[in-house]
């Protein structure tokens, strides 16, 4: 039993509380983006020639293309030669121990909760914590490599395993596949690497932490997991960066691979800078996350609680190509103030047998726009495929919008689609019946949200839960009454 | 003295519909509220309790000593202040358990007391069902969520059970309950009652005042309490109904 009260207790300000800024040395590159960028950041990483390629190749592909503006949002210019695309906190080597890790760093991630002491770590949580554009420590590495599992940054699995990321790197998602992707496979700096050789179970979540402390630069990072035949893996993702009054750009990319008979589990819990009650500041969160399931009875499930950014672009999607595959999406976004959120799945069913479920909660307040947009794809080949899609949307107040867009496109006949969708509101009567229990407005606001979003909220893992309730009430916090 | 209501005036739209109440209220008392439909029996109770959609336009209300009217709805209720709803509103997804741990928990920080253990809520839980005859599932149910009538108004004894309030307004809590409802809804009660307590009864009827027996009944007519007397007032209007009252009331 999970003890909202006290949870609920616990959340005394509205204020984002992970707004503070980081005192840390850091190297930055020069602003804007040209070709000798991208040439700078690939060799800061010290890459090979085939990676500069990729990148050069995405850079010019994205000079030919637009910015999309198809999506129900309202996204101010956005100057890309005013940003930087690399920064990283000075350190002279990449540290060996703990011990040459900046203090301030440690204090930085242990004041987010992120304990990068693995002695500290009880709930067996293997962590890496990416600051900026540079994964800053991977903990547990060394236990997880006595079971052949690769958990590291990008930048060491690009120097120790090349051969592992250049099979797998743009596969599922290519660089030419939208415009924030082309930019990201130009301008990437780190991100996460997990490989899950066949018949391994990972025995414990892997779990990336990004923040972004530098001010002005963007931050680009790429998220590559392959799961083995027969291999499992649950990871999870956190974000968190210091208020600013402008706006910085977040443009990441994640893949995932799950061969035959694997299952891969991926959660994030973003909260990213929202923004302040002017709608003044905030992330823009422009991602392209995509998982193939490649073998024939892999399974890949995306659980997102969205409650950050000032703008949110992102799809969660499944390429269910393996027979009898599975694709999962189940997501609860939260829009407050002046948050716009744009997002939502696409299930590609192409093996036989395939299914899908999608359940989308979205929550809006204050004057914020929250729209779900999902694709359901049956190809000719896939016989027998099933889809099951949710869509709920809670209105908190008079001044938000919430949005459906679900599009389906079905060539095979014999598909069976279902679609729910429904629109609620928190009723006077409820508030004021938990009211007359003692149960304060905000308690009460509250422990209806969190109730609306329970069917989400139990698939994510335990660690992760508790915290992203919190999340969920201090992002409300202020928005009725 | 517990309750103290004086000239209590209250309206609803700029519609006026207590129209100058009066009464008090001593620990150990049940009272009964009769009167016809649209008196002003359940816009007393929703004004006692804080319900935002009344507006108290003139009078006062003592509650142990504090000023009633000044309170917000959720100290109102801290302060041991109960209603049981005519009808109870759903909370999807909201299960029991966590809905009566949040009021238990609000009301004993307001006390001062620490919260609850997780053991020690649910061994409460366990008991204070029993007193309604609500079984185990209850706990995991959500808020209302697919009760029968009968179910809901044993809920809301329930819940009165956990929070152990000093007054308690029960309004209409018979109405659409068969009798073997109305003998537990009402057995609850009683088990409840103790001198130091009281309760406000409101009711059409007089079938749940020979469950719940009353010290004094009084009538609401018009906004105004216009008849009080003892239980024997109950038996004459199930007798005679409200006629006589509006005759006499020069209607």
């Amino acid at each position: 039993m999970q003890d909202s009260n006290n949870i609920l207790k616990e959340v005394t300000a509205g204020e984002y509380k992970y707004g503070f800024v980081s005192n840390i040395e850091t190297e930055t590159i020069h602003r804007g983006l040209d070709e000798e960028t991208v040439r700078i950041i690939s060799a800061k990483k010290n890459e090979p020639e085939w990676l500069l390629e990729f990148r050069l190749k995405a850079y010019r592909h994205w000079l030919t293309m637009e910015q999309p503006d198809w999506a129900h949002l309202n996204i101010p210019p956005i100057d890309y030669q005013d940003i930087i695309y690399y920064a990283a906190p000075k350190a002279k080597d990449k540290p060996k121990s703990l011990d040459e890790v900046d203090p301030e760093l440690l204090k930085t991630f242990d004041k987010l909760g992120i304990p990068l002491e693995e002695q500290k770590v009880l709930s067996g949580m293997a962590v890496d914590a990416v600051m900026d554009s540079v994964s800053v420590k991977t903990t547990f590495k060394e236990s997880l490599a006595e079971k052949g599992i690769i958990f590291c940054s990008f930048s060491e699995a690009v120097q120790h395993y090349p051969d592992l990321v250049q099979k797998y790197l743009g596969k599922v998602v290519n660089y030419r596949d939208n415009f924030f992707a082309a930019l990201n496979s130009a301008v990437f700096s780190d991100g996460s690497f997990v490989y899950i050789p066949k018949g391994v179970r990972c025995p414990m979540e892997l779990s990336t932490y990004f923040r972004i402390n530098t001010a002005n630069t963007g931050q680009f990072e790429r998220t590559l997991i392959v799961a083995d035949d027969d291999a499992y893996v649950s990871y999870l993702e956190g974000c968190t960066a210091p208020m600013r009054d402008d706006n910085q750009l977040h443009a990441a990319i994640v893949e995932i691979i799950a061969n035959e008979r694997a299952e891969v589990k991926y959660s994030t819990v973003q909260n990213w800078y929202p923004g302040d009650k002017n709608g003044k500041g905030g992330i823009y969160n422009f991602v392209t996350k995509r998982g193939l399931c490649k073998g024939d009875h892999s399974k890949i499930s995306w659980t997102q609680v969205e409650t950050g950014s000032a703008i949110t672009w992102k799809y969660p999607s499944c390429i269910l190509a393996g027979d009898n595959s599975v694709g999962e999406f189940y997501s609860v976004a939260v829009t407050n103030n002046y948050q716009q959120a744009d997002t939502g799945t696409k299930m590609i069913h192409i093996g036989r047998n395939t299914r899908s479920t999608i359940v989308s909660k979205g929550i809006s307040a204050g004057h914020s726009q929250n729209s779900y947009r999902g694709l359901v794809k049956i190809s000719p080949q896939a016989e027998g495929a099933r889809n099951h899609s949710q869509c709920d949307s809670l209105l908190l107040s008079q001044t938000c919008g919430a949005h459906t867009f679900p599009y389906t496109d079905i060539q095979n006949e014999t598909a069976v689609i279902e679609h729910e969708a429904t629109t609620s509101k928190i009723s006077e009567e409820q508030l004021f019946y938990c009211q007359q229990r003692g149960i304060s407005t905000e308690e009460a606001v509250g422990l209806i949200v969190n109730g609306y979003a329970r069917e989400v909220m139990n698939k994510l893992p335990m660690e992760f839960a508790v915290e992203a309730q919190k999340l969920l009430n201090i992002s409300l916090e202020g928005s009725v009454g | 003295m517990m309750l103290e209501i004086k000239n209590l005036h209250a309206s609803i739209n700029g519609k006026e519909i207590l129209k100058g109440i009066n009464l008090s209220v001593k620990e150990g008392e049940v009272h009964a509220i009769m009167g016809p439909n649209g008196s002003g029996k359940s816009t007393l109770s929703s004004v006692l309790v804080g319900n935002p959609a009344f507006t108290v336009t003139e009078g006062e209300v003592t509650f142990n000593g504090k000023n009633l009217l000044e309170l917000s709805a959720e100290d109102r209720s801290r302060e041991g202040l109960f209603l049981s709803f005519q009808y109870p509103v759903e909370i999807p997804g909201v299960s029991m358990v966590n809905f009566m741990r949040a009021a238990v928990n609000a009301h004993r920080q307001y006390k001062g007391l620490p919260a609850v253990s997780a053991t020690d809520f649910l061994k409460m839980m366990r008991e204070k069902r029993a007193i309604v005859e609500l079984d185990n599932k209850l706990a995991s149910r959500s808020v209302n969520e697919g009760f029968s009538g009968g179910e809901k108004k044993r809920n809301e004894i329930f819940q009165m059970a956990m929070l152990e309030p000093k007054l308690s307004i029960l309004d209409e809590t018979d109405s659409g309950l068969d009798i073997d409802a109305l003998r537990i809804v009402a057995n609850g009660v009683n088990k409840l009652k103790t001198p130091e307590n009281a309760a406000i009864v409101i009711t059409h009827y007089q079938r749940l005042l020979d469950y719940i027996k009353p010290d004094v009944v009084h009538v609401l007519y018009k906004g105004r309490i216009v008849k009080t007397a003892g239980p024997e007032l109950a038996l004459e209007l199930e007798e005679k109904g409200y006629d006589w009252i509006k005759r006499e009331m020069g209607d």
